[in-house]
């Protein structure tokens, strides 16, 4: 095989993710107990569950910026394309190559340009000659472009809630990311402007892998294509959407969960 | 997306990370030498023969330079301290805390700023000027106003030492009013109260652990003042009698003999020694005071 | 905020809502009478020291040596003393200060070391000036073998300050929100990158107000100073801002002042308080620096 092709095929044939036997615990108390998944290439992966279910741990584990948080300790293994991400030298490439998006919007006290341009300027990217082309990509992406190319000069935190959601949506993109992962994204926003960030993630999927942590049960129906129910710390079942959804899903409890009974 | 941060940029990066790393030590070891140093200094005494520690705690006789009978007791030098600073309080804790309810809650925009400026550049005023207006202009108002003949006493330094601890009881105990949830203010309003009852009733418990500690603050700020009690108090040593006696503090004390001791000899040593005892004062009601604050904290 | 300092509006007035109301104001009276029972007698006071000092305060006053036995003449040996050990004091303890907070607030790991070293810092700000003294005499002008000079003061000055603009900058640092941290961390920035583009760029004004206020404080001490390197009297060049070297020793304007006062017989009446006046010009026009920076830059917040 050519050069180059070998890991091409590697890459279409491993899972994007995979997380075998994950444990989390704050301190002393396990919020997260032995689970493993895995995430195809080019899907979007839906995660239900009650509040403070791991979800966000979850996903903090991914990017590693659970080490951020003072006495956590993680077991297991998480593997991106292969590779076991807790063994790589280089965790900023590893963060780089995830997108998030947490669930409060937080536009950095920066313009608008800078907010954008702010990751592939740590990245070492400072030729303006990239950067402004790259900047407007990201912003039109996010479904922000036309609200803001007038003023991208302007404090990214003196825009609305809608329009910072967007902007740190923007931000995520501007390092090229291989996953994306939206924690809650539509929380602090209005209907229309979440209508028009799932238009964007149904682009987005071509392009990337998508994890969509969520509570509204009709968002990760309409976009994802498998989805997880997770419940203190453990899955409860993780099925393609249209299973998790119907009236017989494998487990009662997912049945109970999406349909209001508990959560 | 790629990694093209240049070598430079990153090895950069790394040193000014050790520069802080590197800062971060020294300040904890700049931290730890006070205590050594000032330790150091006192330890000596411990084995001169002349010296007994029950003596230096209790005992007013303080006559360390004698020739044939040498004493180190500190009581006199602790009473003038305490004297001194009690009276201060007497003064400063009303004044300073009814000045913070004022600034708290009788005062809004425009004139709170300007008060609590005021207030500020009350605070930095330097002690030296204090001890300087203590011995100039305390001391013959003092001796008008009570018919007393000497006016450099326990009641010049106590004013003086109010008018320093003020501020910082001013600024701390405003805090702690301001702390208080103005949930507890709209409730006693809707209620009929009047803002005295609201202050006396609602507010000052519930911000006793903050005033609590802006008193204690201003107490280490009185206790461990030299200047301004070297100036203005005198320099009797015994234990006072009346406000109008004069006194000998520890930090005047220190202040007024260090410089004839000579390094190492037994002088020298007891004179750090009451260092250590000072540090030891100021440390603990410091930490006392963090820890209610940090009680308030938490709710 | 409780803005509210209109009465409370009654619609049905009573007796009883009519004594409420007087004795409202008569709780306002008292409050506001203590407040002036501190500023008037503050401003009577200093109003005293500038009347009685201002007729020798000239250039002259300010540029020439003390003669006489310091009977007459200027002040400038004292104010240069003073400018030197201010600056070279905050030349060693601001850069190490702000880089020690940095560290402490955004690198170091919440253990109990790391909690003692706080307690320390904060604590250390409110040891007695005369204590300073004893450490710098003991550790810098013996132990290291300085002598009484220029260093071992400014160095003991700056060990004095240090903790101060230690704990101030950390409040400035940790007035910048955790999320905006957490969204550069995101995106694969290192810390560094994140304190040098988000963090310190927003609590600039808190820092640089700390370090401005450690000026005042630094100019007016005396305690430290005076057995660390500040003499009574020394005989310098006049006009010349390098007139003191390092290692020798230096008048300052609060050892000046208390020199004149308690050591010069027969100065005359004026002198002490236009030294005094001096002095206390020279602090309140700092601190009042401080307080103008402050508001202004806090008024250019970002969020």
């Amino acid at each position: 095989m050519a050069p180059g092709a070998q890991e091409m095929v590697a890459a279409m044939t491993t899972p994007k993710v995979q997380v075998e036997n994950l444990r989390l615990s704050y301190g002393s108390k396990e919020v997260i107990h032995g689970i493993s998944f895995q995430i195809e290439p080019n899907e979007i992966l839906g995660i239900i569950g009650p509040a403070q279910s791991g979800k966000t741990s979850l996903l903090r584990c991914i990017n590693r910026t659970i080490e951020f948080t003072p006495g956590t300790r993680v077991g297991g293994t998480i593997r991106v394309d292969g590779q076991d991400t807790s063994r790589m030298k280089d965790v900023y490439g590893l963060r780089r190559r995830i997108g998030m998006v947490a669930p409060l919007p937080v536009g950095l006290p920066l313009s608008i340009f800078d907010n954008v341009a702010f990751a592939p300027r740590a990245a070492g990217m400072r030729d303006r000659k990239f950067l402004e082309p790259h900047v407007e990509k990201c912003l039109r992406q996010a479904a922000l472009w036309d609200e803001v190319k007038d003023r991208l000069d302007s404090l990214g935190t003196k825009l609305s809630g809608g329009q910072q959601q967007r902007l740190t949506i923007a931000r995520a993109l501007s390092h090229q990311p291989e996953i994306l992962c939206l924690d809650e994204f539509s929380i602090a926003i209005d209907p229309v402007t979440t209508m028009r960030i799932e238009d964007v993630l149904k682009d987005l999927r071509k392009e990337m892998t998508i994890i969509l942590v969520t509570n509204l049960t009709q968002q990760a129906r309409r976009l994802a294509d498998r989805t997880m129910f997770l419940w203190n710390g453990e899955i409860i079942e993780l099925d393609g959407s249209d299973v998790i959804f119907s009236d017989t899903p494998q487990d009662k409890r997912t049945y109970d969960y999406v349909n209001g009974i508990f959560g | 997306m790629i990694n093209s941060r240049s070598a430079f940029s990153i090895y950069r990066e790394k040193a000014i990370e050790l520069l802080i790393r590197i800062c971060g030590v020294s300040a904890i070891v700049f931290v730890f030498a006070i205590f050594f140093f000032v330790f150091r200094g006192g330890f000596p005494i411990f084995g001169d023969d002349r010296f007994g520690l029950w003596q230096f705690l209790t005992s007013p006789d303080w006559y360390p330079t004698s020739m044939s009978n040498v004493r180190y007791g500190t009581l006199a030098l602790t009473a003038g301290t305490l004297s001194v600073t009690g009276v201060a309080m007497l003064i400063a804790v009303p004044f300073g805390l009814g000045a913070a309810i004022f600034v708290s809650e009788f005062s809004v925009g425009k004139t709170r700023e300007i008060l609590k400026i005021v207030i500020e550049l009350l605070a930095a005023i330097p002690s030296i000027v204090w001890g300087f207006i203590g011995l100039t202009v305390m001391n013959p108002l003092i001796q008008k106003v009570f018919g007393v003949q000497v006016g450099l006493n326990i009641l010049n330094a106590a004013i003086l030492l109010a008018l320093m601890s003020i501020p910082v009881i001013v600024s701390i105990g405003e805090d702690a009013l301001k702390a208080v949830p103005d949930s507890y203010r709209e409730a006693s309003i809707a209620l009929g109260a009047t803002r005295w009852q609201l202050i006396y009733r609602v507010l000052l418990p519930a911000a006793k652990n903050g005033l609590l500690a802006a008193v204690l603050l201003g107490v280490g700020r009185a206790v461990g003042e030299t200047m301004a009690v070297l100036m203005a108090t005198g320099h009797a040593v015994h234990i006072p009698h009346s406000i109008f006696d004069s006194v000998r503090t520890l930090t005047a004390t220190i202040a007024a003999e260090l410089g004839e001791a000579s390094e190492g000899s037994p002088h020298y040593s007891v004179l750090f020694l009451i260092g250590i005892l000072l540090f030891t004062i100021t440390f603990i009601v410091n930490l006392v005071a963090d820890l209610v604050v940090k009680g308030v904290k938490n709710k | 905020m409780h803005d509210d300092a209109k009465p409370i509006i009654n619609f049905a007035e009573t007796p009883f809502t009519r004594r409420k109301q007087r004795n409202e104001k008569i709780a306002r009276a008292i409050f506001a009478a203590m407040v002036a029972c501190i500023v008037i007698p503050l401003i009577l006071i200093v109003g005293y020291l500038i009347k009685e000092g201002a007729s020798l305060i000239t250039w002259d006053f300010l540029t020439t040596n003390p003669v006489g036995g310091m009977r007459r003449g200027g002040i400038w040996s004292a104010i240069l003393g003073t400018f030197w050990l201010v600056v070279v004091s905050l030349l060693i303890s601001a850069p190490i200060g702000v880089l020690a907070a940095v560290y402490l607030n955004e690198y170091a790991k919440e253990n109990w070391f790391t909690r003692i070293v706080n307690l320390g810092v904060v604590n250390l700000a409110g040891v007695p000036s005369i204590v300073h003294a004893l450490f710098g005499l003991g550790a810098f002008v013996l132990f290291f073998n300085m002598g009484r000079s220029i260093i071992a003061a400014s160095l003991t000055l700056s060990i004095m300050t240090m903790p101060v603009i230690i704990a101030s900058t950390k409040e400035a640092l940790s007035a910048v929100p955790r999320q905006f941290r957490e969204a550069c961390w995101n995106t694969g920035a290192t810390r560094w990158q994140t304190i040098w583009g988000i963090v310190l760029p927003n609590s600039i004004s808190g820092i640089l107000t700390g370090v401005i206020l450690q000026v005042s404080r630094t100019a007016g001490e005396t305690a430290p100073i005076m057995f660390t390197g500040a003499v009574f009297y020394k005989k310098i060049a006049e006009g010349n801002f390098f007139a003191y070297g390092l290692n020798d020793q230096c008048m300052a304007l609060s050892m000046h002042l208390f020199t004149v006062t308690t050591q010069v017989t027969n100065a005359p009446h004026a002198l002490p308080f236009a030294i005094a006046t001096v002095l206390l010009g020279l602090v309140l026009t700092v601190n009042l620096t401080a307080i103008i920076v402050r508001s202004w830059l806090r008024g250019r917040r970002k969020w």
